[in-house]
């Protein structure tokens, strides 16, 4: 069970299984059955789905915190945000961050999964190193970054230099910021979709290349194409929009690093969210934004639903 | 492959692919632990090396902790993760095992919900919340941090996945001893649900004492401040002049986990992998 959207898919599919006929006593229990599941309904409903409604309806007023009233105003959030060149300017860098970082951490997760799995030698040794980015505080491993960005006494200009290369102020130059928290979250991500990949690569079944090799293809890029990627295609469908809706949410290397400079090169959905909601308190502003970065991510979601519906085909 | 291939080959070009990704995945570890250990000078020269000429590990370590209440930091991350965990816990098995072998009008619905509620990332609530705790006056405590994540919707899908594979019988059996319902999701679904329960528990603190957002939100006060919370702090207030102490708590900040990964590291990748739709 390596890969969650298929349990999820899964438990949709028992849950509309015909039950079991109920059994005796049956009221008592149903009374436990209730006293069970109060306490996270309540909770469900505190603390998501009543949250979830009121950042929607929130939306729709002018509420500021501290402010003795609000109103409705309905779309005029929406107008305003759609209006303001810092939001275009985020949305678009939004973007531009999930359009390199999911190709990037998808690619490098499978070229390294199937390097690993290639041989059987320092299996293990590989996994546990490609994937200790994932374990460490981010946060943390950002100031790290940024000291070995720094232009003057950071290793990564230090090594350009010595190659007789031009260095960079990479978080300070407008033109490379935005690209150097790609290049972090690419480094963060890679191992969590690297053992995604090994898990899908684990489940392919031996008979499928035994069979490929009797009819010809003796190449190992032969291979590749005919049995590993076809059926590693609900994996990828999966590595790729969890790799999306988590870039989408690309906020920890942004906040402590550049809050978003130099001049918006860095600014980014949820830290405009972040900072009209906790710094300015605009809470109905903050509001229609998110729920803007709601709508990309449920898309996303959508997408996945949709292919891993076409999947069920061909596995 | 072996018949077409010499085996050598190919098993070395393998190593040294791998070998040169691997060091650019070490390479902030590397380089955090040489700048913790070099004295002041040492770090702002222009001339790369790796080992330090004079070793000052334990002053970069003794300032660290000297400039920021770093010993109070993790402790604050361990109260907040652990609270959190041992909550999630509490709320989820009961209504797991309610979802899994109990029949209620409104199952379905809550199950539906559930399945939905997966779906909703952390930061789409977080204005309501706050906005909820600001009314509570809950701000700037250890219940902000704690309290919007008592509920991991997550937490009930996968231990009710677990507890369908769990026989019937043993429940019935239980039953027939008299045990009540409560009874039989602490003593009879809990120890079977160990493997579920270890794999959660990996992900929920490994998720909580790495998160940034939501402190960041709702906290104030420097007594109360999470571990990544401090290391932003500690860069704030000194960046430009101390980066070998900075390097030394970001040391200390990532090593519990790191440490506990390392030890066990497969229990840790299939944990999270098992968890990971988050």
């Amino acid at each position: 069970m390596s890969d969650g959207s298929m349990t999820i898919d899964a438990a949709i599919v028992s849950a509309d299984a015909p039950r079991r006929a109920p059994q005796a006593h049956g009221s008592r229990r149903t009374y436990s059955a209730y006293a069970l599941v109060t306490p996270a309904a309540t909770l469900m409903l505190a603390m998501l789905l009543g949250p979830l409604a009121g950042v929607i309806a929130l939306s729709f007023t002018d509420y500021q915190l501290g402010a003795p009233h609000f109103s409705w105003i309905g779309l005029a959030n929406y107008h305003d945000l759609f209006a303001d060149r810092v939001f275009w300017i985020a949305l678009r860098n939004t973007l531009t961050y999930v359009v390199i970082v999911v190709p990037g951490a998808v690619i490098a997760g499978l070229v390294i999964a199937l390097l690993i799995q290639s041989g059987t030698s320092l299996r293990s040794f590989y996994r546990t190193i490609y994937f200790l980015p994932v374990m460490a505080t981010l946060i943390a491993m950002a100031v790290v970054w940024e000291f070995m960005l720094h232009p003057q006494f950071g290793l990564v200009n230090g090594l350009l230099r010595s190659a007789g290369l031009p260095a960079f102020a990479w978080l300070q130059d407008r033109s490379t910021a935005l690209y150097a928290l790609c290049a972090i979250g690419i480094w963060q991500a890679v191992g969590f979709n690297m053992v995604l990949f090994l898990a899908g690569l684990v489940s392919i079944p031996k008979q499928l290349y035994e069979a490929a090799e009797i009819d010809g293809a003796s190449s190992g890029w032969a291979r590749f194409r005919l049995v590993t990627w076809p059926m590693l295609g609900p994996v990828t469908t999966f590595v790729v929009v969890i790799s999306g809706i988590r870039s989408f949410q690309v906020f920890d290397t942004v906040h402590v690093l550049t809050k978003g400079g130099p001049s918006k090169s860095t600014e980014v959905l949820i830290h405009t969210m972040y900072t009209e909601g906790f710094e300015f308190f605009r809470s109905g502003y903050a509001a229609a934004i998110t729920v803007v970065f709601l709508v990309f991510v449920l898309a996303l979601t959508l997408v996945k639903s949709r292919l891993a519906d076409r999947g069920v085909h061909y596995t | 492959m072996s018949h077409s291939h010499p085996i050598p080959y190919r098993a070395i070009l393998r190593h040294v692919l791998l070998i040169a990704g691997a060091a650019i995945m070490l390479a902030p570890f590397i380089w955090m632990i040489s700048t913790a250990s070099k004295p002041q000078t040492e770090v702002f020269s222009s001339e790369l090396h790796l080992i330090p000429h004079h070793f000052a590990l334990w002053e970069n370590l003794r300032e660290a902790f000297a400039k920021s209440n770093l010993l109070r930091f993790l402790i604050n991350g361990v109260i907040v993760t652990v609270s959190i965990f041992v909550l999630q816990i509490m709320v989820a098995l009961p209504a797991a095992y309610a979802l899994a072998k109990l029949r209620f009008v409104g199952r379905e619905t809550l199950f539906a919900l559930v399945l939905f509620g997966i779906l909703i990332p952390p930061q789409a609530t977080a204005i309501p919340i706050f906005l909820l705790l600001h009314k509570l006056g809950l701000l700037d405590s250890y219940a902000a941090l704690v309290l919007p994540f008592t509920i991991s919707v997550f937490g009930i899908f996968l231990m009710r996945q677990f507890f369908k594979t769990v026989p019937d019988d043993l429940v019935d059996a239980a039953r027939m001893d008299g045990i009540s319902e409560f009874g039989i999701v602490w003593r009879v679904m809990l120890p079977a649900a160990i493997p579920a329960v270890t794999a959660f528990g990996i992900f929920s603190v490994v998720a909580h004492w790495n998160d940034y957002f939501w402190p960041l939100i709702v906290l104030n006060s420097e007594q109360l401040r999470t571990p990544p919370l401090a290391v932003a702090h500690f860069r704030n207030n000194e960046a430009g002049t101390s980066y070998g102490p900075l390097m030394a708590a970001a040391m200390v900040i990532i090593s519990p986990l790191v440490i506990a990964f390392l030890f066990a590291q497969r229990r840790f990748i299939e944990g999270i992998t098992l968890t990971g739709i988050k």
